[in-house]
């Protein structure tokens, strides 16, 4: 399992999974663009890298999470995949590389409920057995 | 938590701990076991234990769990010991409700309702991913930000009129566009003018019921089966970027202070970051009241293609949902200037506040309250009383009940279309999904939020509003 939503009042919350802190990333990044399109259909065509810098995980999680929605209102992005993450953490902060896939926000793409903002509420990033994500987003 | 019953429409949690202040929750004994079953009243406590926070921390009769504040949360902080908190506004600054009256009654439009429906579904984008119908460049978004609603009628899009019947007259002093950061700028300037997504609307309204005719009168309300249209939504991607901006800078400056939620962060209201938060704000907020003023009039311009004309569509008011303002209130038995946080909560002067436009001063400003998509909407009236125990807020809206996911697994979006039509309801949206999630079913009654509203004093009731026809984004 990739990620799964969890019962929130007046928001979305939701779990993302992974083998490690990258893959973890990448899935809550698909977790956040299911609330507004179905990811599995839209195509590789584009391919956007970004560099994202936090002073600690969860701002890391949030800065990523949110340059993704950035993407797509001001870049008509639509998300496909996450690949070749990696998350570089030091004392001075940390730093996420990885490139996004996907392509151009057209109709043949419904999109549905709209994500206004991450959220640090209720936030966790965890190592269990396996490394795990939580994550509010303001919808 | 310790929770004691004040009266039949307030219960306090007692100050303890690090709390500075009491917190006073208002609502019935229908309403409570709602906030007893998610995070609320511990929210309400965490508001309570900011820095310089006056009087006490307030929470609306249709609140419900939110991060950092509750939604429907009130707060007033001290300006010189007190702070300022994006996150005790919200992320949607200024998400806020305008209503604007029509001289037509149910049967003149009725046989049009459709029409009319579609019209506006094709003027007004609604849904994810739109952009507005009104191209601007940076330099425009920037006067759109300085100026607000005032720069869309200069634009000829509206009447001055408008302005003199919107809070802060569509326009809040101070906003400096440069303290908006790239990304604000470059998600505002393509959705100017567009309604979005979620609980977003447009609704044709007729009045059901009028509760104080007087009053009705005066904002322009006086038959039943009068039609009314109300728009909602708020200040889009910039605002919500602008407040994650500021959340993340005021991270990076606190010095790693415990706080019981991250979303509390904040900065001292008289400080160099708090003062650009505020600017900026202000900014979104502007953008919010340009952006309901763009959409009231293509509703006209609608109206008047399909019915010939749009006269008497004068506005009833307009309100801010999600805002900080600094305002002059009574605390300690003195009247002193404080930073009031409303997040999912309405401003509700009553009568002489010189905030309220001349027309209004001498019976309190239009409370403008909106149901959920098919149900009815209220308009009530500001009161001294809410000055006294609320810092003259009343409740925004009827309050989230179930989680959109759960809503979407309980109704289909189909369905509920049937249903409203069933009830004499029109719907158009962009997302058969997001129709699902705000079922009303999903829901608190709004009817008990406005009766324990009126019953407490905080905004009184003047008239019943019920929807003919939905544009839900």
């Amino acid at each position: 399992m990739r990620y799964r939503f969890m019962p929130h009042t007046g928001d979305a919350k939701f779990q993302a999974f992974g083998e490690s802190l990258e893959e973890a990333f990448s899935n809550a990044a698909l977790a956040l663009v299911s609330l507004m399109w179905d990811w599995k259909k839209v195509q590789k065509k584009r391919k956007i890298s970004v560099k994202i810098e936090g002073k600690d995980l969860p701002q890391l999680l949030v800065n990523f999470l949110e340059e993704v929605l950035f993407l797509f209102e001001s870049r008509s992005f639509l998300l496909n995949a996450v690949e070749g993450m990696q998350i570089k953490q030091r004392d001075e902060g940390n730093r996420l590389t990885t490139d996004l896939r996907g392509d151009d926000y057209s109709s043949k793409y419904p999109t549905f409920g709209e994500v206004k903002a991450v959220t640090y509420h209720d936030l966790k990033i965890e190592k269990r057995q396996h490394y795990f994500i939580q994550v509010v987003v303001d919808v | 938590m310790d929770l004691r019953k004040v009266n039949d429409y307030t219960w306090e949690i007692p100050r303890t701990g690090d709390m500075k202040v009491p917190a006073y929750i208002y609502v019935n004994s229908q309403l409570l076991p709602h906030l007893q079953q998610d995070k609320t009243l511990q929210q309400a406590r965490n508001m309570a234990c900011l820095k310089g926070i006056q009087r006490a921390a307030y929470v609306m009769p249709d609140a419900h769990q939110g991060y950092g504040f509750p939604i429907g949360g009130v707060a007033a902080f001290d300006l010189d010991e007190g702070i300022i908190s994006p996150g005790g506004v919200g992320y949607d600054i200024n998400c806020g409700v305008r209503l604007l009256k029509t001289e037509y009654h149910l049967k003149d439009i009725q046989p049009q309702i459709k029409k009319i429906l579609n019209g506006m579904f094709q003027k007004i984008p609604s849904g994810v991913g739109k952009k507005g119908a009104l191209q601007i460049s940076g330099k425009e978004l920037e006067e759109v930000c300085v100026k607000g609603a005032e720069w869309i009628v200069e634009n000829g899009y509206g009447v001055r009129e408008d302005l003199l019947r919107t809070e802060e007259y569509g326009r809040m002093k101070g906003a400096e566009p440069r303290q908006l950061s790239k990304r604000a700028r470059e998600r505002g300037i393509p959705q100017l003018g567009t309604l979005g997504a979620g609980n977003h609307f447009l609704e044709i309204q007729k009045v059901g019921e009028i509760y104080d005719s007087h009053v009705a009168e005066t904002y322009g309300i006086h038959s039943k089966d009068q039609i009314l249209v109300m728009i909602h939504c708020g200040s889009r991607g910039l605002g919500h970027q602008t407040a994650s901006d500021y959340i993340r800078m005021m991270e990076n400056l606190s010095k790693d202070e415990q706080l019981p939620d991250r979303e509390l962060i904040n900065a001292p209201v008289r400080s160099t970051l708090g003062d650009k938060y505020y600017s900026a704000m202000k900014c979104a907020v502007n953008y919010a009241f340009a952006n309901r003023q763009l959409i009231a009039h293509w509703v006209r311009q609608v109206f008047k293609n399909i019915m010939g004309h749009s006269e008497g569509m004068n506005q009833v008011y307009g309100v801010c949902h999600n805002v900080a303002k600094i305002e002059k209130h009574e605390v300690n038995g003195r009247m002193k200037n404080v930073c009031v946080h409303r997040k999912g909560a309405t401003r509700s002067f009553g009568p002489g506040r010189v905030e309220i436009p001349e027309v209004y001063r001498s019976v309190g400003q239009p409370v403008i309250i909106p149901g959920s998509m098919g149900t009815a909407s209220y308009v009530l009236m500001g009161t001294t009383k809410a000055e006294k125990i609320s810092f003259g807020s009343t409740a925004h809206g009827s309050g989230r009940l179930m989680s959109r996911k759960k809503a979407k697994r309980q109704f289909r979006g189909e369905a509920i279309k049937k249903d409203l039509k069933a009830q004499g309801v029109e719907l158009q949206t962009a997302s058969w999904k997001g129709v699902a999630e705000e079922a009303s079913g999903a829901y608190k009654n709004i009817e008990e939020v406005v009766k324990t509203s009126h019953a407490l004093g905080i905004g009184k009731l003047v008239a019943r509003l019920i929807p003919v026809g939905v544009i839900k984004g």
